[in-house]
């Protein structure tokens, strides 16, 4: 399988009036064709400015350092036509708030059509036929009906299958799917995850999907990355992460899902406090404040990506998890 | 009369209760005849998806949005039969937590004004009086009330904004309160960490709840029982273990397939959970959830199903049950 995408030591720097704020933080990560990549972690952990750095959409006043490479090309050296070119056509995205990718103002086939015809060399009847095919593989009812609508007369789950069919028009190479489904109700967001899933076996797409929730990805993702305080702590692929968690920081995520086999009124083991001030960056690991396995060079000294027994595991940590994880926490 | 597992006289008893809304020329049926008990120092769980009518019987139960018809009894008192000076002392007794703890805290305001401001309303004069409650619920949610009392809201996130609206939903030392998706809108780790104070400070002030969410494994966490509600209407409603355990209605069922589990070796089944919720502007005839259920037939669009007990302590509206 060939790499699609590789992401070399990426650096995203936002000046604040608090100071500079890194977002992103040496993160390292490629994917092949076809594959899904899961990225994890807490508000704030720097998910969005992540992709954001791989869409090469980031705030104007945004510092971006280290590399992207997508299909071949260094995004970064691309003029700004190409690279609007090739957003929309090979490199796709789908926000958590569909309203971010959708306009107001203009008619669902409206936007539909001219997504495609912009990258596609397709006349009007063909680019409609394709947009009512579209809009009847993201699960629409009535597509036909649906074109001639704006976003303001769908509900949340149905823009967002909008979104996605927008997203997915041109027949991307990679689809990034930023919280796709925060914002919606478990059955939609099971819908709309099925629905990715599908169209990605389909179409042979890579996909990130980035989530604060592990229980989305573990059914979902070939590998999946956990984010804290702007670094990846950990990588494995979702089998032999979920069967050993190597850093503390994806235990604890884990452990504060609420379980549905856990009787009611169980105390949940939350982690306590929250992430540090991304302007203030700590000397040792981030997580120490907040690790119940901290000690000694937690404080003084950062943890670098370490590699595990298994094939493409690794984590950033001084004492890693010693006793299998599993979903018993 | 229905009387759904309560032994004891209950602290809140909703009859039959109807909400509309006008819409233009039509009317949105956001609750339709629900009747559900809750006893003191127990906590209901009220779950459902977006749109089903959830918050809006929760501003009901608090009078804050008038009934068509039905009784809210709280301590046995008709609610909606209450006005004026009456049904403000009753509001003492009675709180509400709001889903986005951001939005629902005034941004030019100090935090110790704004959890002082239910105390004033009550007409509490004494403010050494004040500041001393103020100070005592701000320790009780976990935050330091010399840091905190004079810092702005947006100096916050979106958790401790939670805490600081349980600390005020708290100065008045209420006997209930109506907590409406108090974690929906936090991260996985903050949920927790709420979760966690809401039990806490349930033991801690002999409070009873009704706690609002959609999702199921986040009310299972903290509820006695569980209400399953679906277009205006209840579904199913049975001890927590129970209802979770054995499911006896098609949509709680369905609700429980949706919960992505934190094990790759769970394969999500893809297409259990198919269509959205109908327009409640013109609900279906019969079971309301006969659009999406498949095990719907003639009757089920004939009929409105009844809630009846289908076990001990647990009841569901449903012509053909699960077994
Ligand atoms: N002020 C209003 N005017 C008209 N319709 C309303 C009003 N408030 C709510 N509705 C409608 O009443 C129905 C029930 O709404 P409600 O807010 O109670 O649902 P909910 O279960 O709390 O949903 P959510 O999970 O999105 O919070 C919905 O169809 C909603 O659009
Ligand atoms: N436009 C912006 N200007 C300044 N800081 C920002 C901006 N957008 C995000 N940040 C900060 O960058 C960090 C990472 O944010 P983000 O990538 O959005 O996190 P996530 O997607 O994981 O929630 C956070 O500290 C956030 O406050
Ligand atoms: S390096 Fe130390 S503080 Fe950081 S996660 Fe590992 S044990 Fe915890
Ligand atoms: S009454 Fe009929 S439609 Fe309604 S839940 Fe039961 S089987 Fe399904
Ligand atoms: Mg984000
Ligand atoms: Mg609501």
């Amino acid at each position: 399988m060939s790499t699609l995408l590789t992401i070399a030591d990426v650096v995203v720097e936002l000046p604040t009036p608090r100071g500079n704020l890194r977002a992103v933080d040496h993160v390292d990560l490629s994917l092949e064709a076809g594959r899904t990549l899961g990225i994890v972690g807490e508000s704030g952990c720097g998910k969005t400015m992540l992709s954001r750095a791989v869409l090469q959409l980031l705030p104007k006043k945004a510092k971006l350092t280290g590399r992207v490479m997508f299909d071949g090309q260094d995004l970064a050296r691309l003029a700004p036509e190409s690279l609007r070119r090739l957003r929309g056509r090979d490199l796709a995205v789908v926000f958590q708030d569909p309203m971010t990718s959708l306009n107001p103002v203009l008619t669902i086939g409206t936007q539909l059509m001219e997504t495609i015809q912009e990258h596609l060399e397709l006349d009007a009847s063909a680019a409609m036929a394709r947009s009512i095919e579209l809009l009847t593989a993201v699960g629409i009812p009535a597509p036909e009906q649906r074109l001639a609508q704006y976003p303001h007369q769908c509900s949340g789950g149905m823009r967002q299958r909008i979104a996605i069919a927008i997203a997915l028009s041109c027949e991307p190479k990679l689809l990034i799917a930023d919280e796709p489904t925060t914002a919606l109700d478990v059955t939609i967001q099971a819908q709309i995850l099925d629905l990715l899933a599908r169209e990605q076996r389909r179409r042979h797409m890579a996909m990130i999907i980035i989530t604060h929730d592990l229980g989305v990805v573990a059914g979902r993702a070939d590998e999946v990355a956990v984010m804290y305080a702007g670094r990846v702590v950990e990588r494995a692929p979702t089998q032999a992460l979920f069967k050993r968690m190597h850093m503390p920081y994806t235990e604890a995520l884990l452990a504060a899902i609420p379980k549905l086999d856990a009787a009611p009124h169980t105390p949940l083991p939350a982690i306590s406090g929250r992430p540090p001030d991304p302007t203030r960056p700590l000397r040792g690991c981030s997580f120490a404040p907040r690790c119940r396995y901290a000690a000694g060079r937690c404080h003084e000294a950062k943890p670098a990506l370490t590699s595990a027994e298994t094939p493409g595991h690794l984590y950033a940590c001084f004492h890693p998890i010693q006793m299998a994880a599993g979903v018993d926490a | 009369m229905m009387q759904l597992a309560v032994r004891a006289e209950p602290l809140l008893d909703v009859d039959h209760l109807v909400v509309e809304y006008g819409l233009g020329n039509k009317t949105v049926h956001a609750v339709s005849g629900v009747s559900l008990q809750v006893a003191r120092g127990e906590t209901l769980g009220l779950v459902g998806e977006s749109g089903c009518g959830k918050s809006t019987l929760g501003r009901a139960v608090l009078q804050l949005r008038r009934a068509k018809s039905g009784r809210v009894l709280f301590d046995g008192e008709d609610l909606t039969a209450m006005e004026g000076e009456a049904l403000r002392k009753m509001r003492r007794r009675v709180q509400l937590i709001f889903q986005d703890p951001i939005a629902s805290l005034n941004p030019r305001r100090r935090i110790g004004d704004i959890v002082a401001e239910p105390l004033i309303i009550a007409g509490v004069k004494d403010a050494a009086e004040r500041k001393r409650r103020v100070h005592e619920v701000l320790s009780a949610v976990g935050l330091d009330p010399e840091l905190v009392a004079n810092r702005l809201p947006h100096e916050f996130s979106g958790g401790q904004c939670q805490r600081i609206c349980i600390a005020r939903s708290l100065v008045l030392n209420p006997e209930f309160i109506v907590c409406d998706e108090p974690v929906s809108a936090l991260d996985v780790s903050i949920r927790a960490q709420i979760l966690n104070l809401l039990e806490e400070m349930k033991a801690r002030f002999g409070l009873t709840l009704l706690f609002i969410a959609h999702d199921l494994a986040v009310v299972k966490a903290v509820s006695d029982r569980v209400a399953v509600m679906y277009l205006g209407r209840l579904c199913e409603v049975g001890p927590s273990e129970q209802l979770f355990a054995k499911p006896v209605h098609p949509y709680t069922d369905l609700l429980l397939q949706a919960i992505p589990v934190p094990d790759p070796d769970v394969r999500p089944v893809e297409g259990v959970a198919v269509g959205e919720p109908p327009s409640p502007i013109a609900p279906p005839s019969g079971c309301r959830f006969r659009t999406r259920c498949p095990r719907a037939d003639q009757r089920c669009s004939a009929e409105i199903p009844e809630l009846r007990e289908v076990a001990p302590g647990q009841f569901a509206a449903c012509h053909h049950p699960l077994a």
